[in-house]
């Protein structure tokens, strides 16, 4: 499978790059690591008619913190963030997840904003910006606009970018005091996609959960957020029976998809056990971090 | 379209002009003749291509050639010294690591980051940095006796 003729541009900054998204729209697609959209073309699920390469734009890469956030350049590398100090400290569930991510070797190239931009509903990095309600930043001729994570995610495959626009950073709120968090995922084999994987953060004061947050991949179409859960924790004391119950209400109204991989009825009994243990998991953490 | 490129490949300068959706593993194939990469599944998933680009393991079937202007790529032709195997691969031969020999090209460069970059890593570590390359011959025992061998012996040097 070689990859079908495309016309190469290789920009130097943003505003090249905006500049040449505007004037080819939808015939462009933005290559940032490479590591979906290579495959895509290689298997002629996307023919775009020019590629615009935005790996030589340096002021898109880089970690940087303030004010209680966590800024990542959209075209950051995974394994950069992976061995971030930054990271590691204001981003605990960020750091959990990332080895998750396919194999060493796609980290080595894939990046932070193009596996967000790519949004499969299977990957790890969507579900942690659901979790995270990470914020994306977008440029273009038309200037600069920030999309939630509850509003990026818009279908398979589908985010609320605009053919125009470019991702250029995506701002994470650091872990506070008394958040714990972990992520769980469960694979057929190590660095496959999640047949179901689960980003939890749970935030303590005084023993009693302030905060709670749940977030699904491999359960539909987008990454999910188990609200009704959610609500179910927050004003609660943790203990297993609050944490079965909120397995129960996480996964009843959900329809997960069946695939060669394991049925809807699978998923979710799954989904059930991993909201368990992140629970109890995120609770040991955040009362460890306290 | 046609890019003109410069790059390191095994500590030699090499030129090209590869059409911009050449793959780094066709172009070290086809245009500089470094067969010893193997091409398997072409998107991304078997990791026979892998390389080792500027100290990182990466999949060269997912990297456009053209991409590659400027770095420094170690393929497996770089790693025997003086016609001889190097340690890892002596290792993996004495420890009959590979049957076709297909997947050799990939583990083997994967296995070289791993060393380099866990030298102590114990087999866990190990299995998990060799789980995006696929063999279908050895059942994968082999591989990873011949990669701890080689640890073992570095750490007895």
């Amino acid at each position: 499978m070689k990859l079908p003729p495309f016309d190469y541009e290789a920009p130097e900054t943003t505003a090249e790059a905006i500049e040449l998204l505007a004037e080819h729209d939808d015939d462009a697609s933005v290559l940032a690591g490479g590591q979906s959209l290579i495959p895509l073309l290689a298997l002629r699920l996307a023919r775009p008619a020019v590629l615009i390469d935005v790996n030589g734009i340096g002021e898109l890469s880089g970690v940087s913190a303030s004010d209680g956030q966590v800024t990542i350049g959209a075209v950051t590398r995974e394994y950069v963030a992976e061995e971030s100090q930054t990271v590691a400290e204001s981003l605990p569930l960020l750091a959990a997840a990332l080895p998750f991510i396919g194999h060493e070797a796609i980290r080595s190239r894939g990046t932070i904003g193009g596996s967000l931009a790519h949004g499969d509903p299977a990957a790890e990095l969507p579900a942690v910006a659901r979790a995270l309600d990470a914020e994306f930043v977008l440029r273009s001729r038309a200037g600069e606009r920030l999309v939630s994570a509850a509003d990026w995610f818009e279908g398979y495959l589908t985010t609320a970018r605009r053919p125009d626009e470019l991702l250029v950073e995506v701002r994470f709120p650091a872990a506070g005091k008394g958040t714990g968090t972990s992520f769980l995922e469960v694979a057929r084999r190590h660095g496959d996609f999640a047949i179901v994987a689960l980003a939890t953060s749970l935030t303590l004061a005084d023993g009693t959960i302030s905060d709670a947050r749940l977030a699904f991949a491999g359960m539909s179409d987008v990454p999910v957020r188990a609200t009704e859960a959610e609500s179910l924790l927050v004003g609660e004391r943790p203990s297993a029976e609050l944490f079965a119950e909120a397995a129960r209400r996480a996964t009843a109204d959900i329809d997960p998809p069946s695939d060669l991989h394991g049925s809807a009825e699978y998923r979710r009994k799954v989904a059930a056990a991993l909201v368990r243990r992140g629970l109890r998991a995120a609770a040991d953490n955040a009362i460890e971090g306290q | 379209m046609t890019v003109d490129i410069s790059l390191t490949v095994n500590g030699e300068t090499r030129t090209g002009s590869p059409e911009a959706r050449k793959t780094l593993a066709d172009f070290l194939r086809d245009d500089l003749d470094l067969t010893g990469t193997h091409v398997g599944c072409e998107h991304g998933v078997c990791g026979a291509c892998t390389v080792i680009i500027d100290g990182r393991p990466v999949r060269s079937c997912l990297m456009l050639a053209i991409q590659a202007a400027g770095s420094e790529v170690t393929t497996i032709e770089g790693l025997a010294t003086d016609g001889g195997l190097n340690p890892l691969q002596q290792a993996m031969w004495d420890s009959h690591s590979f049957q076709c020999g297909f997947c050799t090209p990939g583990f083997v460069m994967q296995a070289t980051a791993f060393l380099r970059d866990h030298p102590d890593g114990d087999e866990q570590q190990l299995r998990e940095a060799l789980s995006g390359n696929i063999c279908r011959c050895t059942g994968y025992q082999s591989i990873i006796d011949g990669v701890l061998l080689a640890a073992e012996r570095n750490r007895e040097r």
